[in-house]
């Protein structure tokens, strides 16, 4: 249920990594700024514990799950309608333990999250890291610091996942709704 | 009370900050983020920055007391202490931090302990700067809105 066409469709929960203090505190002013719902945690581990998945089961989930397809997509649909979901994940590359890209990686692994957009923050200008990580499935890449310019490139890749979940709710095969520069 | 004197004499004071080169364009986008809910955000990031910084300073002295050094870890404190320093626009701290990095990649000790002299004494000269800056900001009262450097 709850294709909530009626509900404001600019509560959009981003998941922010980064185990800079200071950059998750940018981070989450910028994204609250542009009026996204924020929960910031300090390493990929702890991101994969907020959205359900453990390190283990991100590698295992594609072996074991069946793909009931039905109940996959109203559930996730469900959560984000509900607002619990998280819509967008932005991580730092730089981090000890799992690297940012490391992280994409295991979402993009994952069938419940892989359509979650992605997008890199990097300190560093390398244009081959840069070009993995699009390549790996990352919708953006940001040079830090971040600014709100970069954060008003976001709007488009959620709207997108928007109307992609009130699609399949529908289960219509027509074509993607876009929803054209708001 | 006489916020006008005050307020020209921290437009002042914040207009040397960029004229010599204490702070960039960063520092500006982190204005912009202030407002009347969150009105000292600019100061808790720069707090924030230098309970990080204590951190990071104390590490490499550590690390530097150390022979012979190692030049990977050094590198990696700095590129903390670097990114940390270019999120709140910290134009002279930033550069001298790219300065000793590039010295560890060298593998020259001499270099980085040259350089980091250097550093501790620009962090010094920032956080005298930006401490009379908050004060008098805060005696001034909220400012509505960042004007950008001319």
């Amino acid at each position: 249920m709850g294709m909530a066409i009626d509900r404001d469709d600019t509560q959009f929960h981003v998941l922010a990594v980064d185990d800079s203090l200071i950059d998750r505190k940018l981070i989450e002013r910028l994204l609250k700024t542009s009026s996204f719902q924020v929960t910031a945690v300090d390493s990929g581990s702890k991101a994969l514990e907020f959205l359900g998945l453990n390190n283990n089961d991100a590698d295992d989930e594609e072996e074991y799950e069946q793909r009931d397809s039905n109940t996959e997509s109203v559930s996730s649909d469900e959560d984000q309608d509900l607002g619990l979901g998280v819509n967008l994940i932005i991580t730092d590359y730089c981090m000890p333990g799992m690297t940012g890209y490391d992280l994409l990686k295991k979402i993009k692994k994952s069938s419940s999250f892989k359509d979650i957009p992605v997008v890199i923050m990097s300190s560093e200008n390398i244009p081959s890291r840069i070009n993995r990580c699009l390549e790996d499935g990352a919708e953006e890449f940001f040079l830090k610091p971040v600014q709100l310019s970069d954060v008003n490139k976001l709007r488009p890749h959620l709207m997108k996942g928007r109307s992609k979940d009130i699609d399949s709710s529908h289960k219509t095969t027509s074509t993607r709704l876009i929803t054209s520069g708001n | 009370m006489e916020r006008n004197p005050m307020r020209r004499q921290l437009a002042i004071m914040r207009q040397s900050l960029f004229d010599q080169g204490h702070v960039d364009e960063q520092f500006v986008q982190l204005e912009e983020l202030q407002d009347d809910a969150n009105p000292n955000f600019v100061e808790e990031v720069v707090t924030l920055y230098y309970r990080d910084s204590a951190r990071i300073i104390l590490n490499i002295e550590q690390a530097l007391e150390r022979k012979p050094f190692d030049f990977r870890k050094l590198d990696a404190y700095m590129h903390q202490f670097k990114g940390s320093s270019s999120s709140i626009g910290a134009k002279k701290v930033k550069a001298e931090s790219t300065l000793f990095r590039e010295y560890c990649k060298s593998g020259n000790g001499e270099g980085c302990m040259r350089s980091f002299q250097q550093l501790k004494k620009e962090y010094a000269t920032l956080r005298k700067k930006l401490g009379a800056y908050f004060q008098l900001a805060r005696q001034a009262g909220p400012v509505e809105t960042a004007s950008r450097p001319k």
